[in-house]
């Protein structure tokens, strides 16, 4: 060894004083996951998100097929149009039949049915997460017959017009809304209490709904019957910017508080030890839930099972543990406009009202759930 | 811990009346959790420790009296400044469906996360912690729904310790437990108190176990009223026994600790057996004899 220049030295062999390993060759050893979501955070931490990754995918696939499900809406019909007209037409470019169809006709309809399918699906999943029922939704405790009631009342009494039926519905569901919490005070708004004094006001209002059309002439029965099935027959901008008014005012708050929802949803000692004002925050998205209904009521009438079964399928589509109110309005949205895309175009000629569609899939949907949850409760 | 002149303690209860609609549970109720306590609250069923338990965290606002966090009346902070400063373990509580055990103790971090502050390297720190204190580390990725009830109980537990408050009440923490995980929790409660000087305030039902860990007890009656409070050496007697739960017994040292323990008199169906005249005091004696 001695006589061998230091250059020419073989690679030293690994000896005891090694440098350690680097910590690429030995991975820490990894951590098991603790969260769900992929987290993005600055490298000072001033800031840090978490997404959830399902949930996100999720409500992309409903957007796209919403937008599709819009495409064809605008499309096809009587008078066909290829998207190249339509774009056309919503840009302003177009002044003959199709910007009539498309500005006139159908966009207003379309939008009335994304902004109405929207507020109810958010009003439920409010009202679900507040009372921890699936059964929890506006048209079941009471809020849409109250509408109803207000319609019924103008249409047979006042003999209103079409904006003060709308008023009218606007006012009874408000109403019905404040009723229920008068009957409830002091006890708390919560869960199952609600969920029961509100079906019996709906069962009590449902019968003077029925008493009030027996007193009509039958002009106004006819009215009022057309009016209780809920349709987007003959909508226009009126009834898309009062309804896109309501969600543009009543979303953003109620997005805004369903960080606080979800901790609700755990029980109001554990929320309060969280540091949320249980009481407050249950309150204002009451409030925020029961307008979203009533507005949307006021201008189609009762379209029902949309509040009950957009945030059910939303959840389940997301996996989700939170409500996810976002999700829910584009399941809403879509599950409208799909209704009202059925009834348009598979029974025309036939002026089906929209109502009936989603009476129909809601009522599938409610035997679907009765069966999976007495499944659930056997096993 | 309770020397006549120590300064007044973060968590105090003047002369509270708490009810629900119009039925009064307890009145001019005040107590004192000494700081750096492991205080532990027993009482029969139903005589209000829940509910003085709510009192204390703002859950339930007293019909009458004032609870001071701080020496401030806690109803004048703001909810989520009480939540970094006092953490609750409520005595049933829901976990949404579907929910893992990871995000459901990440929830714990609540009050120190911010609308673009939602998950911090400390609130990361903090939830592993917990897990890992709690030994449902292993659960992180599960859902909630599949536990078993004292995994359950822990998960919650690892919530409230996500929240990483210097002051942490529990409404019966050893509910649902196997005696293994109950020592095991009140273990690291004990530690928690030791090591890092938390106060701990906990509703048990074992005067036993109460008497093992607690170094002030708070003895409430039927009705809401205190019977007594003070170390547990010296409050826990067989008359306060009698007196609170109307069960005759025997107050003996635990062999193990020292501290009082608490064997129940024979049932008087009982019928010693031939050749000993009285069971019990044989039993307590070889007890005895074997701890000395
Ligand atoms: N939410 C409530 N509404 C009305 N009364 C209540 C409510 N919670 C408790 N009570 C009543 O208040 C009294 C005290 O209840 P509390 O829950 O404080 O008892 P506890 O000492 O914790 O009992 P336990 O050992 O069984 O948990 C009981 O009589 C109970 O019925
Ligand atoms: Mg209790």
């Amino acid at each position: 060894m001695k006589a061998v220049p230091e250059t020419a030295a073989p690679a030293p062999t690994p000896g005891p004083h090694r440098k350690p390993p680097t910590p690429a060759a030995y991975p820490a050893p990894s951590r098991p996951r603790i969260v769900t979501g992929r987290v993005v955070r600055t490298r000072g931490g001033g800031l840090s998100l978490r997404f959830q990754g399902r949930a996100a995918a999720g409500t992309a696939a409903l957007l796209l097929a919403l937008v599709v499900v819009m495409g064809a809406i605008l499309t096809t019909g009587d008078f066909e149009l290829s998207i190249g007209e339509v774009v056309k037409a919503l840009t302003g470019n177009d002044t003959g039949i199709a910007d009539f169809i498309v500005n006139t006709v159908r966009m207003p309809r379309l939008l009335t049915a994304v902004c109405v399918g929207a507020a109810l699906a958010v009003s439920g999943a409010i009202l679900q997460s507040l009372t921890g029922n699936s059964l929890g939704t506006p048209d079941i405790i009471g809020f849409t017959n109250g509408s109803a009631t207000g319609a019924l009342l103008v249409i047979v009494v006042w003999h209103g017009s079409m904006t003060q039926i709308a008023l009218g519905a606007l006012a009874g569901g408000l109403a019905t809304a404040a009723a229920i919490s008068l009957l409830l005070l002091g006890r708390g708004l919560q869960g199952f209490r609600l969920v029961v004094v509100g079906i019996g006001v709906s069962a009590l209002l449902l019968a003077l709904n029925s008493y009030l059309i027996t007193r009509a002439s039958w002009q106004e029965a006819l009215e009022a019957q057309a009016w209780l099935v809920g349709s987007l027959g003959n909508r226009g901008w009126v009834h898309a910017s009062a309804i896109g008014l309501a969600v543009l005012v009543l979303l953003p708050p109620a997005l805004f508080l369903s960080r606080r929802l979800s901790m609700v949803e755990m029980g109001d000692g554990i929320a309060t030890a969280l540091g949320v004002n249980v009481t407050r925050t249950r309150a204002i998205l009451l409030v925020i839930s029961v307008a979203l209904a009533a507005f949307a009521t006021a201008v189609t009438g009762p379209i029902l099972f949309i509040a009950l079964a957009a945030p059910q399928l939303a959840r389940g589509l997301t996996r989700s543990s939170a409500p996810g109110l976002v999700s829910s309005a584009v399941m809403g949205a879509l599950l409208l406009a799909l209704s009202d895309l059925a009834v348009q175009r598979l029974f025309a000629p036939a002026l089906l009202p929209v109502g009936t569609a989603t009476g129909t899939i809601g009522g599938l949907y409610l035997i679907w759930l009765l069966i999976t949850e007495s499944r659930k409760s056997r096993s | 811990m309770t020397r006549p002149n120590t300064p007044t303690p973060r968590l105090r209860a003047e002369d509270l009346t708490l009810s629900y609609d119009r039925r009064t549970v307890a009145s001019s109720l005040g107590v004192d959790i000494p700081d750096h306590s492991f205080t532990v609250i027993l009482g029969p069923n139903a005589c209000g420790k829940s509910t003085l338990l709510k009192a204390l965290t703002r859950m339930l606002r007293p019909a009458a009296g004032q609870v001071y966090l701080d020496g401030r009346a806690i109803s004048s902070y703001r909810s989520r400044e009480v939540a970094r400063r006092l953490g609750l373990l409520p005595q049933s509580s829901n976990a949404p469906g579907g929910i893992t055990v990871g995000d459901l103790v990440a929830r714990g971090r609540y009050p120190h996360q911010r609308l673009l502050k939602q998950w911090s390297a400390e609130d990361e720190e903090a939830v592993a912690e917990a897990l890992r204190q709690t030994g449902v580390l292993d659960l992180a990725d599960r859902p909630v729904d599949d536990l078993s009830g004292g995994q359950r109980q822990r998960v919650w537990l690892a919530m409230v310790l996500a929240q990483q408050t210097s002051i942490l009440l529990l409404d019966e923490p050893t509910t649902f437990l196997d005696v293994a995980h109950q020592v095991e929790v009140l273990d690291l409660c004990a530690g928690l108190h030791a090591r890092k000087g938390h106060t701990i305030v906990a509703i048990l039902h074992d005067l036993n176990q109460a008497c093992r860990y607690a170094t002030h007890l708070i003895v409430m009656r039927a009705g809401g009223t205190i019977a007594a409070q003070g170390d547990p050496a010296s409050v826990m007697t067989a008359e306060l026994v009698e007196d609170v739960y109307g069960l005759p017994c025997r107050i003996i040292d635990d062999p193990e600790t020292g501290t009082p323990l608490m064997v129940p008199a024979a049932p008087k169906w009982y019928q010693p057996e031939a050749g000993s005249a009285d069971t019990a005091q044989t039993v307590a004696g070889a007890i005895l004899a074997e701890a000395s």
